[in-house]
């Protein structure tokens, strides 16, 4: 029974491996670490989730695609459950996943442990540049494009990148 | 518990209404794209709020009947937070006073004896911390800025200072949350709050108004005329076509 449902649950994540963050669809909800449990009974599969941000509004749509995924691989009931409690942090994001982050083009988060400060004024974080490696960056604004980013330029290559924000 | 509930939705979403109307007014692209994302942030803080104080209502109640089907009178949320945008210094000082009250409560949330207010705490905290840096930071910019950037803050202080005060009397919803160990008696935190406050103001240049008279009434549903207009705008649709959805 024990062994039944571990294979079942490996399964499930196969499947959860096809399912993207629509904001940013390098990561899959695995990468980003948002899956907080999966649980079988029978032949009810609950797949809990928690948002990166309290206003994240791409948990309604990750919802729907586990659902539609779920459902092409064969799996009728599906109940998706909404957990805030532990909060979602920044260093839940894989180790693949911030590989992906780079490769696309957005600074991985650094840890958090490091570098989140509420300090006014504080220093800005040394981000490593995504496109030419140079840490000489400058943060443009704290926030970017979406809840979870923020915007940085690079002073040597000039390019500007978005910084997904530790958290 | 459902009316503390509500006071603390009630606030988060009306300044979030608020600071949505710079939504492509922002001085520039980056700024426009803050006070955007503290807006979002602010709505789903107050879905969490909402989701759960339906859930405790039960019935037909939902986020959307509760966001979108009560009137004036039966909204709790600060008068500070349904004052007009006026100009940026307005915008960031509102902002600065909101969060760092707003972190005083949520730090005391987290350990509140109910479960899910604990989590929406701990899940808010993250996001209002953010808030009152970047707010913070803007008052001091502008506070020790330029002759004209001085005139508009000390103004923005005289217009939204008397609206400070009823933060910290605590209503009987409020009372009855601290001594039954879900929520907080928002006297506790009024040092820190001044502390907090004093502290950047000095950085700002900035004078803590004395002496001043106070309005209350908003956390028992007697508001300035600014809220009926936002929720005018806010219910329309819903009022409108009932169950309208996306």
């Amino acid at each position: 029974m024990v062994i039944q449902s571990t294979i079942e649950k490996d399964k499930i994540l196969d499947v959860l491996r096809l399912v993207n963050d629509p904001e940013v669809p390098v990561l899959t909800i695995l990468d980003l670490g948002i899956v907080r449990d999966i649980i079988v009974q029978e032949d009810l599969v609950e797949i809990v989730i928690t948002p990166t941000y309290s206003g994240c509004p791409a948990m309604d749509a990750i919802a729907l695609d586990i659902r539609l995924k779920l459902s092409e691989a064969g799996y009728k009931k599906v109940k998706i459950t909404n957990v805030l409690s532990p909060a979602w942090t920044t260093d839940w994001i894989s180790e693949e996943g911030k590989t992906k982050l780079k490769a696309y083009g957005i600074a991985p988060p650094n840890p958090r442990q490091q570098v989140c400060s509420n300090d006014l004024f504080a220093p800005n974080e040394a981000v490593q540049c995504p496109h030419c490696n140079s840490y000489n960056t400058t943060r443009v604004s704290e926030f970017g494009s979406t809840a979870c980013k923020a915007l940085y330029q690079c002073n040597d290559c000039r390019e500007p990148f978005d910084y997904f924000k530790c958290h | 518990m459902t009316d503390y509930l509500l006071h603390l939705a009630d606030s988060t979403l009306i300044l979030a209404q608020r600071n949505a109307e710079w939504c492509g007014h922002g001085p520039i692209l980056e700024q426009d794209i803050a006070i955007t994302n503290i807006s979002l942030d602010l709505l789903g803080q107050a879905r969490n709020f909402y989701q759960y104080a339906a859930q405790l209502t039960g019935g037909d109640a939902t986020e959307d009947t509760l966001a979108y089907l009560r009137t004036e009178r039966q909204f709790k949320n600060f008068l500070l937070c349904e004052q007009p945008n006026g100009d940026w210094g307005q915008t960031v000082l509102r902002q600065f006073l909101f969060s760092s009250y707003q972190q005083l409560v949520l730090e005391q949330l987290i350990e509140s004896n109910d479960q899910q207010l604990a989590a929406i705490a701990a899940k808010s905290i993250k996001e209002t911390s953010y808030h009152v840096r970047w707010s913070g930071e803007w008052v001091i910019r502008l506070g020790d800025g330029t002759e004209e950037s001085q005139q508009r803050m000390l103004h923005a202080v005289d217009v939204l200072w008397p609206y400070t005060g009823e933060m910290f009397i605590a209503a009987s919803y409020e009372l009855e949350a601290a001594s039954g160990g879900y929520g907080v008696d928002p006297a506790t935190i009024k040092e820190s709050w001044l502390k907090k406050i004093s502290s950047v103001f000095e950085e700002a240049t900035l004078p803590i108004p004395q002496n001043v008279y106070m309005h209350t009434g908003g956390k028992n549903g007697l508001h300035t005329e600014h809220l009926g207009y936002i929720l005018a705008e806010m219910q329309y649709l819903q009022r409108t076509y009932p169950n309208a959805a996306w």
